[in-house]
This record gives structure tokens, C-alpha cells and sequence, in this order.
């Protein structure tokens, strides 16, 4: 059970290979640690470092004039950087997908974290992104299985938020 | 000596040939593209302030065998500063990010930017690993930028200066989803 627990990451990537991704940009985050590991080891796919979160909106939108499919990875913090860049996402039918760890709810030890973390859902849904939750390791291929669809199918924003009670909370003392 | 904006532009495009794609930033130098002549590979940007170097980092690294052009003023290009250092860790050998500077926000009023207080974009990429960096201020060096672009073999930056002033405007096209379309028929991806 641990080990299955513990792999949604890899399950993660897995939908994403399925569904086409070939760039990949982010902000590294912890949470997405695993995540980004594999992606920057798979040679089909492009990672992207990224200084900050909008870029990535940017990114996908040229990556889709050019025929090819992004993700975009990041923590709760960064959707309240990308509101404006949205914008080109939803003014031009670009594909959006993001995958969002959240910080600022469950456990959050550092009080900074939650004046974003708790608007994010309501944020996106503002933004008309299409937003799929998941709480446990079982829910999380279904939630990015249909965001992949929503996303590339529907040509529209969709976002995968990771609840920070799957990622678990940070270690502040070692 | 600064550069005529909408001559430069038609400098830079002259047979541009099929494999050029073209990303205007938003305002002038989005009118500048148009008054050059519109084209189904120009994806006009009306909005999205900071991202035009990013879109054309996407497109550079999904279209590896075309040449893709950023062309964005001074402001546009300040408000995505840290794009140059996205960019300048991926390199891609495709891509041309060129910032026509004038100096001044022109489209609100003409209010003085960093550039004229100091702030060197060409350091910028400089000092973001982007090999090839063209300082621009007369006919040679625009000539010069103009055959490189038609030939890229590294990511390329280069900063036009050009004049404040105002040309009449010229309006492309603002339907985001009707110039995505276009643009991703015109190099031939299929719906």
C-alpha cells in the first residue's frame, strides 16, 4: 500500500506520455519533485525551468501554434502569477494544462502559503478553467486523464490540483 | 542615429521566406508587422504583456525546422525580463528574440521605460547565456541583423534602436482564435 501510495508521481508522467506532452515547464516545487525527475529524464520531452509561473502559460501557447502539446507544473502559489497571462489561453482557445500542488490548507505550517492556497479553486473557476481535484493517490490518473482531454480535446484551460494532504506536509527540522 | 520603426520592420521581413514565423508583441511593433504586410505566419499578440519571447520559445522548440522571429518593444520585452534567462538555458538555434527600443511606452503616452534610464537589454541577454547578441543602430548593422535572421544558427538577440514616434496605426487582425487557426494552417498542422 505504501509503495502504491507513493508512486502517483510516476502514474503522473505516465498520463502525461499518454497523452502527448512534449514540453513540460515548471517552477520547481517539491511537491512535483519526482515528477519533474522523470520528466527531465524522458528524451521525448522538453523541460522547461522556468523563472515564473506565466511563462509557462506563453510557453504552451507557442508550443501548440507549433503543433506540439505542453503541461505546465506548479505549486498553488504560481496560478496567482499566471491571471493575467490566462488570458492568451482563454482569449485564443490555447490548450492549458496545469498540474497544481497545493500548499496553504492541510497542515500548512507556514501561515504565507495560505492567502493563495485558499482562493485557488475559486480563481480558476473565474478564469473558466475546467478543474479536477484529487485527494488520494487513486484519484489522481482519473483527474489528469480527464484534464488531458478537456485540455487538447476541448482546446480549453484544465487544472489537475494536487491537495496537499496526497503530497503530504513539508518538513520544516531535520 | 535611430532607426525608422516601420522601415525597420520591412527591413527585417523583406523575403522573409516560408519558413519565417513571425511573433509580434503587443502594440506597436504589432502594427509594425502589419504595416509590412500581413501574413497567415504572423501571430499577432493584442495582449499578453512578458509573453511574447516565451510563445516563441514554444514554437522554436516544437517547430525545430523553421526560423522563429520574436519582434517586441522595450516594455514588452521588461515585463518578461526572466524570459531571457528561460531562454537562455534552452538556446534553442531557431529562434531570434529582437526588441525594437525606443525608449518610452508608446502606446500610453509615450512615458520614459528603464531603457533610458540605463537599463542595457543587451547586457540582459548577455548575461542570460544567449551567445549572439546584435547591438542595432544604423542601415549596416540592420542589414546585417536582416541576414543573420535568414540564417539562424543560434538563439539570437538583438536590440533595434529605433525613434519615438507614431506612425499611423495599422490594425491586423484580433480575433485570438481566428489568427491561432490561420497560423496553425498555414505551416500545416491538422485541427
Amino acid at each position: 500500500m505504501t509503495t502504491r501510495a507513493n508512486d502517483w508521481p510516476d502514474r503522473l508522467f505516465e498520463t502525461l506520455k499518454r497523452g502527448g506532452v512534449r514540453q513540460v515547464g515548471y517552477v520547481p516545487d517539491a511537491g512535483h519533485a519526482r515528477l519533474i525527475d522523470r520528466c527531465r529524464a524522458d528524451s521525448e520531452i522538453r523541460d522547461v525551468a522556468l523563472t515564473t509561473e506565466e511563462e509557462g502559460v506563453a510557453l504552451a501557447a507557442g508550443a501548440w501554434l507549433g503543433g506540439e502539446r505542453a503541461a505546465l507544473l506548479m505549486q498553488s502559489s504560481g496560478v496567482g502569477n499566471c491571471i493575467n497571462m490566462f488570458s492568451l489561453a482563454r482569449t485564443c482557445r490555447f490548450p492549458l494544462l496545469m498540474l497544481i500542488t497545493m500548499r496553504g490548507e492541510w497542515e500548512e505550517f507556514n501561515p504565507w502559503q495560505v492567502p493563495m492556497g485558499s482562493i485557488v479553486d475559486p480563481v480558476l473557476k473565474l478564469c473558466e478553467a475546467e478543474v479536477y481535484r484529487a485527494h488520494t493517490p487513486e484519484e489522481v490518473v482519473g483527474a489528469a486523464e480527464r484534464a488531458v482531454q478537456q485540455a487538447f480535446g476541448g482546446e480549453r484551460i484544465a487544472a489537475v490540483i494536487l491537495s496537499q494532504q496526497l503530497i503530504g506536509k513539508k518538513v520544516w527540522t531535520k | 542615429m535611430r532607426l525608422e520603426r516601420r522601415a525597420a520592420m520591412a527591413t527585417l521581413l523583406a523575403n522573409r521566406g516560408d519558413d519565417l514565423l513571425l511573433i509580434p508583441g503587443l502594440g506597436s511593433t504589432a502594427w509594425d508587422a502589419a504595416a509590412a504586410g500581413d501574413d497567415d505566419r504572423n501571430f499577432y499578440l493584442w495582449g499578453a504583456m512578458g509573453g511574447a519571447a516565451m510563445i516563441g520559445l514554444g514554437l522554436a522548440l516544437a517547430q525545430a525546422k523553421r526560423r522563429i522571429a520574436v519582434i517586441t518593444g522595450d516594455g514588452e520585452m521588461l515585463m518578461g525580463l526572466g524570459s531571457l534567462a528561460t531562454i537562455g538555458i534552452q538556446r534553442p538555434p531557431n529562434l531570434a528574440v529582437i526588441v525594437f527600443d525606443n525608449g518610452v511606452y508608446g502606446e500610453t503616452g509615450m512615458q520614459p521605460s528603464h531603457t533610458q534610464s540605463g537599463v542595457d537589454l543587451i547586457d540582459v541577454a548577455g548575461a542570460c547565456g544567449i551567445g549572439t547578441c546584435l547591438d542595432v543602430r544604423d542601415e549596416g548593422a540592420l542589414a546585417d541583423l536582416a541576414r543573420r535572421l535568414k540564417h539562424l544558427s543560434e538563439t539570437l538577440f538583438a536590440r533595434v534602436l529605433i525613434a519615438a514616434e507614431e506612425p499611423p496605426r495599422v490594425l491586423p487582425l484580433r480575433d485570438g482564435v481566428a489568427l491561432k487557426e490561420r497560423f496553425r494552417t498555414a505551416i500545416g498542422i491538422k485541427p
